[in-house]
């Protein structure tokens, strides 16, 4: 059978002996292939129904989810670049603007920890300087099963190694994120990278080809076997028992390579020499070249032989599909071929011409002159199916009935601040060079949001992310409405005010029908609260398939927060930093105890009804925290208000005495009981911040001051002193 | 006018910070340039992963066309100050003794340290005084300071306090017998504004400023 076109040889006619099922291979079904067989009016060659398996994956194509991303809110005055770009780009004073962006590598993590979480680094990485902006922060969203779990512990180290591996020897700070231990989480941790950017505005960059004759560049690692079949099989599909056999599809990194890569685009960005510019990550230079040639409207003709190789032999598909790491694909002008090349060899950096750009919007590739793949680049992109998936609704829960109250309040303190999801995070961001660029103005482990300084200038940004497991799976319209408010308090608890997000769902299966609810409802759930607090979204990733033989990991929205913080002065960090301060509390005094660290520590699981976000109580937050005058604020999370009141005084330089207020019911709820909108704040004019705060309807009370020395007094429950802080580091064995 | 010359190797990463810590009497050289600018008064090898430090951290830098004439400067007594990985090139280079392994707890360390002056008589030490301590900040995963025999080196710093990296006789930095070659793990450029948490790094800018005039 030959195509329409009569070009490209239809070596896999459908229904033939020896392959009667080629859309298994690359992961599609019988039935996206029949479409595409109809829309080229031909069988696809090997070579185009690999790289449609890649484009049309779960991965790369967002065909599950698509549907209902649409009702996320991604509008606002700050929004610069939205969804669909390489990342968001926001507006900052002075003509700057912050680029940011998520994604997960959660699957590659899982396989092999170490490459798997340097490699989700290094792609981020690209993600943000293809929009010509220079990366200033990384954080990481990691979750494990508790620690220790030998399994966990390895894919802890390996991560937190493989992180500091790439991020260190870039140059490019890890400045925070958050780390989780939860038994839902055993078979597929979580890997979140959060990047970050600085930018002029006038100055962004798109992923886009223009210009018909153009030449197209790719620049960076030469092309080799690694990592084909990224996204379509090890993103997109679900692990058996073992996933060690899958160890050839994840890549490697090389940071130093990735090093010069950053540097020439960015030279050649600050140079004006390019028109567009495209990370090559899941489904490698297929991806690249479809993404940039649909976003401009375009075609690409690319010219396989050109294609630097690390290895010999290598056939189309396999040049097509590599996901080998640190490559980009650049646009330029072919009058500034020569002065672009000479930038990218100054730098050590490999480029060669690949291709150029047509205008009949078609991909072409040659290979030894032959014509191996023809296609309406639209085939790739927009026409990838879209599903609306069957999913059946999760109930609203219920709320739990709690054991006995509290025996002894020092001992669950004690146990509290030990605990994994609380302790101190220090050995995991000791090992992150969380300092070069030098322009980290809150470190980790002082504040709730890392708080960057754009130096030269007055401002600064602050960064958060925040989402959590636990809440997400007891209920996932309030666990995502959560991780959207969490992260945008963090942010203004470290002085910012919120500009934009970008998230990162995890979750099961999207065949699941159960799953698929869980997701629907979470979407709706963030949508409700991004519009609430009129904090818009920018962009993000999906990641399906996080499950292990029918298990699914605890659905995870991550929420990357990025605020401004008009005056570096007024940055604010979480421990009390003097004595003689006024400690107040924000919001409701009480927690609930369902969904609580304190229960799941307690009772073995987290149950029940978690107290859902009262968005009016959140907005007027975050107005208080913008324009009170603060000495320090925490926001009150896991743990609840004690903990929080332990964390200010470890993270500060002075005590506290405080005089709780009278429980109404339970002792346990108000001291570690959980619940949204709560914070912790010191202050020199308690009044000031009380008459603001009836002004802007959020509940304050004055709960003590702070003291000299490293004590935390509660009256009537006890004396702790606070020298210590605990760590991860008796959990690692 | 007389100039401190940053040298960039591909892979450096603290570059751009050294040059904003010492303002604009501070000029970027690449590392394939064959000499010096003719107004260099001293030289800053700074902190980073030169080619990726794949080797041995700093093991290919010294090969670096510009490393020829940082020699020619240093051995006619120009101010030459590595900084982290920059002290690993200028011991790779044999323009210090000694070498820098990996921490004794084979991890990587990001935090503050307070640091001793032990000899205030070289080329980036000579304003400050003997035993005074500075707060600034280290950022290694091969900083662990070995020699075969510490006789003939002049030790400039030391932790005091914790030895983050497990360092013999805690040592952070040391010089060339001459003392105007100095290479120390801490990084003086992270210390050199109160937003960033301290100002101590200034002070051994000031230092050496002190010892040029």
């Amino acid at each position: 059978m030959t195509g329409r076109r009569g070009a490209v040889r239809a070596a896999t006619p459908v229904g033939v002996a020896d392959n009667p099922a080629p859309w298994d291979a690359v992961g599609l079904t019988r039935q996206e292939y029949r479409s595409i067989a109809a829309a080229l009016g031909r069988a696809p060659s090997p070579l185009e129904l690999g790289m449609l398996g890649a484009m049309w994956s779960e991965h790369c194509s967002y065909k599950s989810s698509r549907v209902h991303l649409r009702r996320l809110p991604t509008e606002g005055d700050a929004v610069l670049v939205g969804p669909g770009e390489n990342a968001g780009v926001l507006a900052l004073p002075g003509g700057w603007a912050v680029a940011i962006r998520v994604e997960s590598h959660n699957h590659p993590s899982a396989v092999e920890p170490f490459q798997g979480a340097a490699t989700g680094v290094g792609g981020i990485l690209r993600d943000i300087f293809a929009t010509g902006a220079r990366p200033c922060a990384v954080l990481d969203g990691l979750c494990f099963a508790p620690p220790d779990e030998g399994r966990a512990r390895h894919l802890l180290r390996g991560v937190v190694e493989g992180i500091a591996h790439y991020g260190n020897s870039i140059g490019v700070p890890t400045v925070g994120g958050a780390t989780a231990f939860l038994p839902g989480y055993r078979d597929n941790p979580l890997v979140n990278v959060m990047a970050a950017g600085w930018l002029r505005a006038d100055a962004i960059l798109h992923g886009r080809a223009s210009g018909p004759g153009n030449p197209v560049l790719l620049i960076g690692n030469r092309t080799g076997r690694d990592g084909i079949h990224g996204a379509s099989l090890l993103a997109s599909r679900s692990f058996a028992e073992d996933p060690a056999g899958l160890r050839p599809a994840v890549q490697v990194g090389d940071p130093f390579v990735g090093k010069l890569l950053l540097e020439s685009c960015l030279e050649l960005a600050a140079s004006g020499l390019l028109l567009g510019c495209n990370d090559l990550g899941a489904a490698g230079l297929t991806s690249a070249a479809s993404e940039a040639a649909g976003r401009g409207g375009m075609g690409i003709e690319l010219d396989l032989d050109a294609v630097p190789r690390r290895e010999e032999g290598m056939n189309p598909y396999e040049v097509m599909l590599s996901e080998s790491q640190e490559r980009m694909l650049l646009v330029v002008e072919a009058a500034d071929e020569a002065k672009a090349i000479a930038v990218c060899e100054r730098w050590g950096c490999d480029v060669a011409r690949v291709g150029r750009v047509t205008a009949d919007g078609r991909i072409r590739v040659r290979d030894h002159g032959e014509l191996v793949a023809d296609m309406p680049v639209a085939l790739l992109t927009s026409a990838a199916p879209r599903y609306r998936r069957p999913a059946r609704r999760p109930l609203v829960p219920a709320r739990s009935s709690p054991g006995e109250d509290l025996p002894a309040v020092g001992d669950w303190l004690a146990r509290l601040l030990a605990a994994p999801n609380i302790c101190s995070r220090r050995w995991v961001y000791r090992q992150y060079d969380h300092q070069v660029q030098t322009a980290t103005a809150v470190l980790p482990g002082q504040g709730d949001a890392a708080v960057l300084w754009r130096k030269g200038t007055e401002f600064g940004v602050a960064l958060a992310l925040d989402g959590s497991g636990r809440l997400t799976r007891l209920d996932p319209y309030g666990g995502a409405a959560l991780a959207v408010c969490e992260a945008a308090r963090n942010v203004a608890c470290a002085g910012g005010r919120p500009l934009g997000l970008t998230n990162c769902l995890n979750w099961g299966s999207p065949e699941d029908p159960a799953t698929m609810g869980t997701f629907v409802a979470a979407i709706d759930g963030m949508a409700r609260a991004a519009r609430a607090l009129g904090i818009p979204v920018t962009g993000g990733n999906v990641s399906f398939y996080n499950e292990t033989s029918g298990r699914p990991v605890d659905p995870t929205p991550m929420v990357g927060v990025a605020g401004l913080v008009a005056d570096i002065g007024l940055r604010r960090g979480s421990g009390f930093p003097a004595t003689g301060l006024a400690v107040a509390m924000l919001g409701p005094a009480a927690g609930r105890l369902d969904g609580s660290e304190y229960q799941a520590l307690r009772w073995g699981a987290a149950s029940g009804a978690p107290q859902r976000p009262d968005f009016a109580l959140e907005r007027g937050l975050l107005r208080v925290l913008a324009e009170a005058d603060l000495r320090s604020a925490h926001d009150c999370a896991e743990g609840g208000l004690l903990v929080c009141l332990a964390e200010c005084v470890l993270a500060g330089t002075a005590g506290a005495a405080v005089r709780l207020p009278k429980p109404r019911g339970r002792l346990d709820e108000l001291l570690f009981g959980e619940a949204p909108g709560r914070v912790v704040v010191s202050t020199d004019n308690y009044p000031a911040l009380a008459a603001l705060c009836r002004e802007a309807g959020v509940p304050c009370r004055k709960l003590g001051v702070t003291t000299d020395g490293r004590d935390l007094v509660a009256e009537g429950l006890g004396t702790w002193p606070l020298r210590d802080e605990r760590g991860l580091e008796p959990w690692l064995g | 006018m007389s100039r401190t010359a940053v040298v960039i190797f591909p892979g450096s990463n603290c570059d751009q910070d050294a040059l904003w810590a010492l303002g604009p009497d501070a000029t970027p050289v690449w590392h394939q340039e064959e000499h010096l600018p003719a107004d260099t008064a001293a030289v800053i090898l700074p902190g980073g992963f030169a080619y990726g430090d794949y080797l041995r951290a700093g093991a290919l830098a010294r090969f670096s066309p510009i490393m020829a004439d940082v020699r020619r400067a240093a051995d006619a007594g120009m101010p030459v100050l590595g900084i982290c990985n920059g002290f690993q090139v200028l011991c790779e280079a044999g323009m210090l003794p000694g070498a820098l392994a990996r921490n004794a707890d084979i991890a990587f360390h990001c935090q503050t340290v307070s640091v001793e002056v032990t000899d205030a008589d070289t080329a980036w030490t000579a304003g400050l005084r003997r035993g005074e301590r500075l707060r600034l900040p280290i950022a290694h995963g091969e900083g662990r300071y070995w020699a075969p025999d510490l006789a003939g080196v002049r030790v400039a710093f030391r932790y005091a306090g914790e030895n983050p990296n497990g360092s013999l006789e805690s040592i952070a930095g040391v010089s060339n017998r001459a003392g105007n070659v100095v290479g120390l793990m801490p990084h003086p450029e992270r210390a050199a504004s109160e937003i960033l948490g301290g100002t101590d790094g200034l002070r051994i800018r000031g230092a050496a400023r002190a010892a040029l005039r």
